[in-house]
């Protein structure tokens, strides 16, 4: 078997006293996609915020890239590699655009977060903008000139632009109306295809996470309760939590309205 | 789901200079200080150095405003001190500025604890008054312009660093400055492009407030002689000489008194203008709803809860259309979703049933008539809430966080239904019960912050039951719940309907949630009804007509079970 991306070992994160995440350990093998679904207070948001090294690990393992992220500190020269080959899609994208920065300056700070000089990228940044459904010409133009879903595919093209070897796309749609959700998928699910690059699916939503994952994890108060191949797991859940979620959501076969 | 309650980020808003009449005032008062600023000292000032054999003079046809002890013409004298008083007051505004936000960005940018130790600084010294700092610096420095303004700036740099620190603590948990972070890009850098540039804004406004004080501090130095040393002159000096021979000369202290006021004036004008421009809230008209006697009012058959007709809401201000000619009815006992995506109108047509339109709107409808009630005419608070009860998508901000769950759930029924307080109490309890909120007296005594999202959904929806309003209108309310608590606040909607037949309005951007609550459902696009479903098992791809339904059909992910399980695939 080939060396995993990710390695996560006996993960343990605290914050205080209260342990967000305890005992976590899986693999992720190259080129595969594994969502993480799970509620609020699940820790699935903590576990991609520990992946790109912004809560340290308190106890446990976690490699990406054959890079141990306890090892990642400011301002070190492996650090700034691995913050190129490890990239996070944010959930809001409303926020996530700096509303002063065009696109193509946001793009190019992606390339070159010195000097982030537009014209040196310029083909690059044309490039990715058609790749994610937007004209080349949009570079010049702010944020808020942009729908929602709009945004979002410059997010998508942020995450992407380096080519990395890990994405981790965090609630990325959950803030979309479902139609332009289900365009973000399925262009999501291309780029994948054509780059090969390995995947974190972060979601509320099993549906989703089903469309664009080959396996699932599910975590409930900071602890992995089942992981698998998602046809696996959708067809014969063997956790309570699991099949409490695949019936909660309404549309699947066990979705009641009684208390 | 981004609808129309969601407000854009404030470092998002332009500043509209069209909507801030204010603005341009300030602006062209401003305009006519450097027009005289400039013009004045070129032309003036002979007059206003030259001793005429006429000191003391009141005012005659030669000196309007009179002259000083030494014969020099007090109204040219003002003119021309307004190009030093302005000088003198922008490069105070400049330096406290500069200054100042150097200073703010610089203790965000330094480590935890010199951060809090100079924050705490800097409110100590914003605590004084301006004016004493400037008079202990200047006391200082010595006397003269320069010094007054190095006094002046001293005194109004702790103002923009505690305005600057605390913008950018607000920036600095953005997403794009965390991901400029993520992305390796250097800390001086972050702050120069993401944090600055998005603070203008209020800085601006701050600028142009710090400008109107600074005129006057400098003024006020002056005044107390430590500021302009004879020969040099500005209005605060001129004020001096002015007060000094009030009562044997007083038309002296008026030309440099409405100067200062005038110039006061132009940049509070600025500054009051910039930040009504700034704030999209300002200049926007009362919500309005009329009806449209064009249409002429109907009475449908069977006798519906609820009837719209011919409901169109528009923009006040662009007349932009975002409902047009909606009509549909709720029936007694009858839940009716409404489903479309952001901007498909169908927030602004429920807040029209429960009379809650949003400022800067207008509605006109045909018929708006509930429970026999005409809702285009003045409907008293209390016919209102027996009729009607609204539940909302963040049950967080519909709940005010300094009062307690109870007192502020059972005022409804003590201030607008009349209960007595201990009745409605019990009655709130009971509700709470009846959603199975776990200890329920308990909870009446939390605030909201003690309770889950889902919990203080619960809470709403008991409120909503106590004062057994005939129609719930329900906006999104599960959308920022997670899916198991979705699934129990549904089940208490349809519970709420089955056993004490409220009907209910449900608005949602989720197919698969309308489907399993409602009776019947409206599918809203580009503020109209593009297709109306009377049976939801008819709510598949194959039996909708629209394409537009069909493609939000076809969006919508459902869980798919692979066939080869022992679970039984039904009930799509």
């Amino acid at each position: 078997m080939t060396e995993p991306m990710v390695g996560v070992q006996d993960l343990t994160v605290s914050f205080g006293s209260t342990r967000v995440l305890h005992g976590v350990s899986f693999d992720v093998a190259p080129g595969r996609t594994v969502g993480v679904v799970g509620e609020s207070g699940s820790g699935k948001s903590t576990l991609a915020k520990v992946l790109v090294g912004m809560v340290p690990v308190e106890s446990g393992s976690v490699e990406v890239d054959t890079v141990d992220v306890r090892t990642l500190s400011r301002n070190q020269p492996s650090a700034f590699a691995y913050r190129r080959r490890v990239q996070m899609i944010p959930q809001d994208p409303f926020s996530s655009l700096s509303p002063r920065r065009t696109i193509g300056q946001t793009l190019a700070e992606a390339l070159d977060p010195v000097r982030a000089n537009v014209r040196v990228h310029r083909d690059r940044i044309a490039s990715w903008l058609e790749r994610v459904g937007l004209q080349a010409d949009m570079m010049a133009r702010y944020p808020h000139e942009f729908s929602g879903g709009q945004r979002q595919r410059v997010a998508i093209a942020r995450g992407f632009i380096l080519d990395p070897s890990f994405v981790i796309a965090d609630e990325i749609t959950s803030a979309l109306d479902v139609s332009v959700q289900a365009q973000i998928l399925e262009m999501i699910a291309e780029i994948k295809a054509e780059m090969g690059v390995t995947m974190m699916f972060i979601s509320h939503n099993l549906a989703v996470v089903q469309r664009v994952s080959d396996e699932v994890i599910v975590l409930y108060a900071g602890e992995i309760v089942e992981h698998g191949p998602v046809s696996q797991i959708y067809a014969d859940p063997q956790h309570w939590y699991t099949r409490r979620l695949l019936d909660a959501d309404p549309g699947a076969p066990g979705f009641r309205l009684d208390l | 789901m981004v609808n129309l309650q969601t407000p854009p980020p404030p470092t998002a808003r332009r500043i509209r200079f069209r909507s801030a009449p204010l603005l341009y005032v300030g602006l062209a008062m401003f305009g006519v200080l450097v027009l005289v600023a400039i013009l004045a000292p070129i032309f003036l000032s002979d007059a206003a150095s030259t001793m005429t054999g006429d000191p003391n003079s009141g005012p005659t046809a030669a000196h309007p405003m009179g002259t000083d002890g030494l014969g020099r013409d007090m109204l040219a004298r003002t003119l021309v001190a307004t190009r030093v008083t302005m000088l003198a007051a922008a490069a105070t505004t400049v330096l406290a500025g500069v200054v100042g936000i150097g200073i703010g960005v610089g203790v965000w940018l330094s480590p935890r604890r010199v951060r809090e130790f100079s924050l705490r600084i800097i409110e100590f010294l914003v605590s004084y008054p301006a004016m004493l700092i400037a008079i202990v610096v200047a006391a200082i420095l010595g006397r003269g312009i320069v010094p007054a303004v190095l006094a002046i700036a001293v005194a109004n740099t702790a103002g923009f660093a505690r305005l600057t620190a605390n913008l950018a603590a607000g920036l600095a948990s953005r997403e794009y400055v965390v991901t400029a972070r993520l992305m390796g890009v250097p800390t001086g850098r972050i702050a120069v492009r993401h944090v600055l540039p998005n603070m203008a804004e209020p800085l601006l406004i701050l600028i142009s407030a710090a400008f109107a004080g600074a005129l006057v501090e400098l003024s006020g130095l002056s005044f107390i002689g430590l500021g302009a040393q004879s020969p040099a002159f500005d209005w605060g000096s001129l004020l001096n000489e002015g007060v000094r021979k009030i009562f044997t000369n007083p038309v002296l202290v008026v030309p440099p008194a409405v100067a200062l006021v005038f110039a006061s004036l132009a940049s509070l004008f600025i500054g009051d203008g910039l930040a009504a421009a700034s704030n999209p809230r300002s200049n926007v008209s009362r919500a309005r709803l009329v009806r449209d006697p064009a249409i002429p009012a109907i009475v449908p058959a069977g006798d519906p809860l609820l009837v719209v007709d011919g409901l169109t809401v528009r923009h006040s201000q662009t007349g932009r259309a975002l409902v047009s000619d909606v009509s549909f009815t709720v029936g007694r006992g009858e839940v009716v979703g409404i489903v479309g995506e952001s901007g498909s109108g169908k927030s602004v047509t429920a807040s029209v049933v429960s009379k809650l339109l949003a400022e800067g709107l207008s509605a006109s409808v045909g018929t708006l008539t509930l429970a026999g009630t005409d809702l285009t005419t003045r409907v008293s608070g209390k016919d209102m809430a027996r009729r009607v009860a609204m539940i909302y998508q963040d049950p967080g901000t519909a709940l005010n966080p300094a009062l307690t769950v109870g007192s502020q759930l059972s005022d409804v029924l003590v201030r607008v239904l009349g209960h007595p307080r201990r009745a409605a109490r019990r009655n709130l309890i009971e509700r709470f019960r009846q959603v199975l909120l776990t200890d329920p007296e308990g909870r009446m005594r939390q605030y909201p912050h003690q309770l889950s999202g889902g919990m203080k959904q619960r809470a709403m929806i008991a409120s909503a039951m106590s004062t057994e309003a005939q129609l719930l209108v329900a906006d999104e309310p599960t959308t920022a719940l997670d899916v198991t608590v979705q699934r129990e606040v549904l089940a208490l909607v349809r519970r709420m309907n089955a056993e004490m037949g409220t009907s209910v309005l449900f608005i949602s951007h989720d197919l698969g949630v309308v489907r399993a609550l409602c009776d019947r459902v409206l599918v809203m696009k580009d503020g109209e009804i593009v297709e109306r479903i009377d049976d939801v098992g008819r709510l598949t791809v194959d039996d909708v007509s629209h394409p537009y339904t069909k493609q939000l059909l076809a969006a919508t992910p459902l869980i798919q079970v692979p066939p080869t399980t022992e679970i039984p695939r039904s009930v799509r």
